[in-house]
């Protein structure tokens, strides 16, 4: 139950880079001073970080076992398919409760208000 | 196990325990609501990533299903959050 050396190397490489990518995406987080700046420093934990431990995986559980372990790909794809819903979601709930407390420079609806017929 | 890999395990371990403190700080002083639900979602992916790095400590496959199944949850609150705080309400 031993890997390689260039193996382990790899592995370690490759979890540093996403400790690395994940504190990056903290700091934005937390430090950037608007809601619109702030939706865009996780995009580096949704996928580089995640990539970076899934690749990390699939390499050490290859070296572990005999024969390809994939599985550590559902992950990705989980996240590919379903972080843009969320985050558009809330990017939609940051503009909407703009619009509704009056904040100036915000743009308006591309739907018209309640009341009308055209909507759904 | 190596040192090396043990080491670069307890760092990146480190550093999301780091990135969780600053994501819980930006969850306590959030001025509106969609930042404390982002951070909650946040913080779902962090524990994810621990689950994943722990199952590659002990080399075992448990833990990749629990990481599959924060995934699953971390999707399912987010986006029920976020539409009830649209809409005011989850399913219409």
């Amino acid at each position: 139950m031993n890997a390689s050396f260039w193996v382990e190397a790899l592995v370690a490489l490759l979890l540093v880079l996403s400790g690395v990518f994940v504190l990056v995406s903290a700091l934005g987080f937390t430090f950037l001073r608007d809601f619109f700046l702030r939706m865009h420093p996780p995009a580096l934990a949704y996928t580089i970080a995640t990539w970076c431990v899934s690749i990390a995986g699939i390499v050490y559980f290859s070296a572990l076992g005999d024969g390809l372990a994939m599985h550590h790909l559902l992950i990705i794809i989980m996240l590919c398919v379903t972080v843009p819903v969320t985050t558009v979601v809330l990017a939609r709930v940051a503009l909407f409760r703009r619009r509704m407390a009056g904040v100036a420079n915000t743009p308006p609806a591309l739907t018209p208000p309640h009341g009308s017929d055209s909507e759904e | 196990m190596s040192p090396m890999l043990n080491a670069a395990i307890m760092f990146a371990i480190g550093c999301y325990a780091l990135a969780s403190l600053l994501v819980l700080y930006r969850l306590t002083i959030g001025p509106r609501a969609q930042d404390r639900v982002f951070a909650l979602d946040l913080l779902y992916i962090h524990a994810m990533l621990v689950m994943l790095v722990i199952g590659i400590r002990h080399q075992s496959d448990i833990y990749f299903e629990a990481a599959l199944l924060i995934a699953v949850f971390s999707f399912v609150s987010s986006s029920a959050m976020a539409k009830f705080i649209l809409r005011g309400e989850v399913i219409e």
